[in-house]
């Protein structure tokens, strides 16, 4: 991942560049989000998930990819939603944070989209706080609004010390 | 950056480390000729590659240095500012090596203030002409120091030093290069008095430190020392002068790290392999496969083993910096200190080495800063003036322990306490209570400083949390005893290596983990109403364990499911940490299997309970438990004794070899029986009235079979009311019950029987535990039962194939005997190698032969070398030992000994015996 696309998030930086930004979106409680296709390495299946008793609630678990231990992430636990009813294939977004792996389950992995940085629109001022917390801003679709999430704010929950 | 050039950065970087040990110990110990030597080599090297590489910064400090130092073996007192400023240099050649590997070439700047310096001590402060032209040069340079721009004598003077000076091996080196800036002024102007100086010139050659041929001849050595000079310094400051002839026989080359990575990643892939080819042969029962795969996995682990190797340096390379960290140390803080390091050829991981580096380094200079006191305050109280640091390294069991001992004022538990309560860590009342060990570990608290003035050293309150941190990190752990005045203690216990460790899968509701193999000291299988109960005190659960009372963990407990609190079934496995003992309650054993241990994500290190993960031979991913971890989240008042720590005489008294854990039971008499315990199944207590008479025989269903019962005596009734004590001998098809009149106990004794009973149900007598006891021949019973006993016998017995038992001990071989009768053979047996040879050679014919590895004369594996070379040379063998250590593993390999069976396991025997009567009907 570059840099400069890193960065897309804060907004003074982002228009700087005034090329297209790609994002991929995913479905989340119906709420569309993007995410910056430069964090995303890959999308997957999250299946045979181990379970971490004490484990922080965001964390859903633990599982093997291709060799390697990714460590799964709720994305509607971190934005405070309740956990989706029916859990047949559940839909991973590989993310690398400092290093590691994880893994952002969503409901659903849409479409790529090009958009240009020019357009991301601040967060309303009265957006729920931990969303916008989360979130770098809004894109105005043609019938829908996509949220931009800040992947390093999703991937830098507290871990309470249990000392 | 071209490879010559990096070479020269990696090498010079460990000459120079070596340099600054080795010149903290000479100012020690200014009168040791081999320690100055041996700097003085290496500074020369450092040179000599400077100047071949053109590096004209470095190779003029490291002349200058070299110079003082030669003055020093001509001589010159070792003063503190004279290595101070060697030192210095030394740090500026580290600037510059650091510039240089970060750009590619020698910053620009000038050195002309240390040069100055040096070349001014050096030739300042010879006190005695050891020569005429030391003497010389000392009263000219003093001319030259005075009035510099005089004309006539004084190009002479600069002109001889600077060949004095002149480092290169040869005559020919440009001597601009070697003395840097300072000294090109010097060469603009000597070509006028050129003819007068000549013969001075030749002198001043002959008399410069370095470039005699002799250095030359060093050279070699030293080179070679470079390569081992990781591994050799720290041996060699300890053995002095002795180590050096045989460090530089020592063969090396320099791999790059990342190729050892590689290899490693490589083989922990290939033991992963290994593990799912194993999993998938447990399943699957053929054999033609199983004996390839059992020399994969031989030579696998062998491989694993050679690898883990490469990765091994002594721990003494993390402490290489310290002698010169205590010594700037107490010089900055006017204490007197003297660090002694013992082990530090212990080796291990390096990636371990890695982490430890910082926070021992850290912990030192803690120590000296806040341990050791003033000296006049360490006279007050009656010490003498000179403070010690010791740091203690040594392997212990599957763990390194390092100790890092002061004898300064120990820690000061008031002030502790104060802090603890102004930072809000914990409350008075609660402070109040603490034990001064549990005081003792707030100092690792983020932030947390008593030091009464923060000094540049530290007492700035980061560092031990972060010593702690990143120990546990890696598995270790941190303890501190501390005494008022005495001084105090770290003591680090950390894991030899991260990457592979063997571990024990245990499931907890239907969840699998993975125990570290070195935390499990045994397994006890418990349910109610059976040998093992899990009792409870005020819902305690605790667990009986040889008369000891073992506090009992249920893993689901600490996993967070509260409903566990009555769980009573499943294994308990007996762990110990530190030195409290304690078992953890899981519901399920599966097997145990090497993993490759993976770092805990960040987000869930937090969890004491996990140490880290894995992924499974079947690509599950498992979580690793930490004992530790586990012990802390149960037992924080651990140290008031509520999790009550164990003696560990128990487990000290396993370790004596030749001892035999004897059943201590008492029969119809008051004389003491006992069997030895490898042959006992389990002990039962069953209720009388449940025993049925068949025919005169009584016998008691027992795990929804018939079970034989015998009374171990003549005097002994078996009752027929109350309950009944039953010591269980079973094979994998039939179990006898013999009635006993109580158990007393286990012990864990040296077995000599003293004198062989002439009745049959006793092997002889034996004192255990200071008492005279019996010890019974459990085949005296067998007959007793014999009619059951063949009824029930397994299909392999029906062969008929015949064993020559070869066992020096007659009391194994009485105790062998029925068990391998029982299993079908028909059993011959010889108590040495020779009778064993001897029967054979007198056409006795066996099918197959186990044998002792130990027997009395010649070994077991002489016997095996001496049939290999008879006709019998494919008879299959089995071989008892008492240890399986590689060698024997090897030998047995090469004698195509088909198994090494454990003396005592009864059970891995006939499963070896049966395995091989599978080969024995495919060979028929």
């Amino acid at each position: 991942m570059s840099p400069n696309l890193a960065n897309t998030n804060n907004n003074a930086d982002a228009r700087s560049f005034s090329a297209h930004e790609d994002y991929v979106t995913v479905l989340v409680a119906g709420q569309m989000l993007g995410l910056p296709i430069s964090r995303v390495h890959d999308v997957f299946v999250a299946s045979d998930m181990t379970t971490v008793p004490l484990a922080p609630p965001e964390i859903v678990g633990l599982l093997n990819l291709r060799g390697r231990v990714v460590t799964a992430v709720s994305l509607r636990r971190r934005l405070g939603l309740p956990d989706a009813e029916s859990n047949g294939r559940r839909m991973a977004v590989g993310l690398e944070h400092k290093g590691e792996s994880y893994g952002l389950l969503v409901d659903e992995v849409g479409e790529v989209l090009k958009l240009n940085p020019d357009d991301l629109q601040p967060n309303p001022v009265h957006l729920n706080r931990r969303w916008a917390g989360l979130s770098g801003g809004v894109h105005q679709l043609q019938n829908r609004l996509l949220i931009i999430i800040d992947v390093e704010a999703v991937l830098a929950f507290e871990t309470q010390l249990a000392a | 950056m071209d490879d010559l050039l990096r070479e020269f950065l990696t090498e010079t970087a460990e000459h120079l480390d070596t340099v600054d040990v080795e010149l903290v110990r000479f100012e020690q110990d200014p009168n040791n000729q081999a320690i100055l030597s041996n700097i003085f080599r290496l500074v020369h090297t450092i040179k000599g590659t400077c100047g071949f590489l053109g590096l004209p910064r470095l190779e003029a400090l490291a002349h200058a240095a070299e110079t003082l130092m030669g003055k020093f073996r001509d001589g010159m007192p070792v003063t503190t500012p004279a290595v101070s400023l060697i030192l210095a240099t030394l740090d500026r050649i580290k600037e510059i090596l650091g510039e240089l590997e970060r750009a590619g070439s020698e910053p620009e700047g000038t050195d002309e203030d240390l040069i100055h310096a040096l070349e001014t001590m050096a030739s300042a402060e010879i006190p005695e002409p050891v020569n005429a032209p030391a003497e010389t040069t000392g009263t000219l340079t003093y001319q030259v120091l005075e009035r510099p721009l005089k004309p006539g004598e004084v190009p002479l003077d600069e002109l001889e030093r600077a060949f004095r000076e002149t480092p290169g091996p040869d005559v020919s080196a440009p001597a601009a290069q070697a003395a840097g800036a300072s000294v090109h002024q010097e060469l603009e102007r000597p070509l006028k008095p050129d003819e007068i100086s000549l013969d001075e010139l030749e002198r001043a050659f002959r008399e410069a430190p370095g470039p005699e041929p002799v250095a030359k001849a060093k050279e070699k050595p030293a080179q070679k020392d470079a390569g081992t000079s990781q591994a050799g310094a720290p041996a060699a400051s300890e053995g002095g002068e002795g180590g050096e002839g045989a460090l530089a026989k020592v063969q090396t080359i320099r791999v790059n790290v990342d190729t050892l990575e590689h290899l490693m990643t490589m083989v922990s892939e290939l033991v992963l392999t290994r593990n799912q080819l194993l999993e998938i042969s447990r399943r699957v029962d053929d054999h033609g496969y199983k004996v390839p795969l059992q020399r994969l996995s031989h030579i696998t682990a062998e491989l694993q083993e050679g690898v883990m190797k490469t990765r091994m340096q002594p721990i003494g390379n993390a402490w290489q910096k310290l002698p010169r960290v205590v010594r700037d140390l107490s010089a900055e803080l006017s204490k007197k200190i003297e660090l002694v390091m013992q082990g530090a050829d212990t080796e291990l991981d390096r990636q371990v080495l890695e982490v430890i580096k910082d926070p021992l380094t850290h912990m030192v200079r803690n120590s000296a800063d806040h341990g050791i006191e003033a000296p006049h305050d360490r006279k007050a109280v009656g010490k003498s003036e000179r403070g010690t640091i010791r740091l203690n390294a040594y392997h212990e069991g599957g763990t390194i322990t390092i100790e890092i001992a002061d004898d300064g004022r120990g820690l000061n538990f008031a002030a502790i306490r104060r802090k603890a309560v102004e930072r809000g860590i914990a409350t008075e009342t609660e402070v109040e209570r603490m034990s001064e060990a549990q005081v003792a570990k707030f100092i690792f608290h983020p932030g947390f400083s008593t030091a009464q003035a923060v000094t540049s050293v530290s007492g700035r309150g980061v560092g031990m949390d972060v010593v702690k941190t990143n120990i546990e990190l890696i598995g270790g752990t941190v303890d501190i005893r501390s005494e008022q005045g005495r001084g105090t203690t770290f003591t680090i216990k950390i894991p030899l290596t991260l990457a592979i460790v063997a571990a024990l899968i245990v499931s907890s509701h239907e969840q699998r983990f993975a125990i570290p193999q070195v935390a499990v000291l045994e397994l006890v299988r418990v349910a109610p109403g059976s040998e093992h109960v899990i009792e409870r005190i005020n819902g305690t659960p605790v667990l009986r364990l040889r008369e000891r009372l073992l506090p009992i963990v249920p893993l689901s407990k600490v996993l967070g499911s509260a409903d566990d609190e009555m769980a009573d079934k499943g294994f308990v496995v007996v762990t110990q940490v530190g030195r409290q003992r304690f078992g953890i309650l899981v519901d399920g054993v599966f097997h145990t299997e090497e993993i490759v241990v993976k770092p805990m994500s960040s987000k869930l290190r937090h969890i004491q309970l996990y140490s880290g993960n894995t992924i499974l031979g079947d690509g599950a991913v498992v979580l690793i438990v930490d004992p530790n971890g586990l012990a802390r989240m149960v037992g924080s008042g651990a140290e008031d004794g509520q999790f009550q720590a164990d003696a560990i005489q128990e487990t000290e008294s396993i370790a004596v070899a030749d001892t035999t854990t004897m059943l201590v039971f008492r029969g119809g008499g008051e004389s003491l029986k006992a069997v030895p315990l490898s042959l006992v199944t389990r002990l039962e207590e069953i209720d009388a009235s449940t025993i049925e008479w068949v025919s005169g025989r009584p016998l008691v269903q027992y795990r929804g079979r018939l079970m034989p019962l015998v009374a171990c005596d003549e005097q002994l009734a078996i009752k027929s009311e109350g309950s009944q004590a039953l010591v269980v001998f079973s094979d994998e098809s039939f179990a006898m019950g013999l009635a006993v009149e109580e158990i007393v106990d286990i012990v864990e004794d040296r077995l000599d029987i003293e004198l062989v009973a002439d009745r049959s149900d006793l092997v002889g007598s034996a004192v255990i535990r200071g008492r005279a006891t019996e010890v019974v021949n459990v085949a005296h019973y067998l007959p007793l039962v014999a009619e059951a006993w063949m009824r029930s016998s397994s299909p392999s017995g029906e062969k008929g194939q015949s064993l020559l038992l070869v066992e020096g001990s007659s009391f194994f071989r009485d105790m062998l005997t029925p068990v391998l009768k029982t299993a079908g053979f028909h059993v011959h047996t010889a108590g040495t190698a020779e009778e064993a040879l001897q029967l054979l050679a007198q056409g006795l014919s066996i099918d197959v032969m186990v044998t002792d590895v130990n027997l009395p004369g010649r070994s077991g594996f002489d016997l095996v070398e001496a049939l290999r070379a008879s006709p019998l040379a494919k008879l299959p063998v089995i071989a008892l030992t008492m240890s399986h250590d590689p060698n024997q593993i090897d030998r047995a390999h090469k004698l195509q000994i088909a198994e090494l069976v454990a003396k005592f396991d009864r059970r891995g025997l006939l499963a070896a015996l049966s395995e091989m009567n599978g080969t024995l009907e495919v060979a028929a």
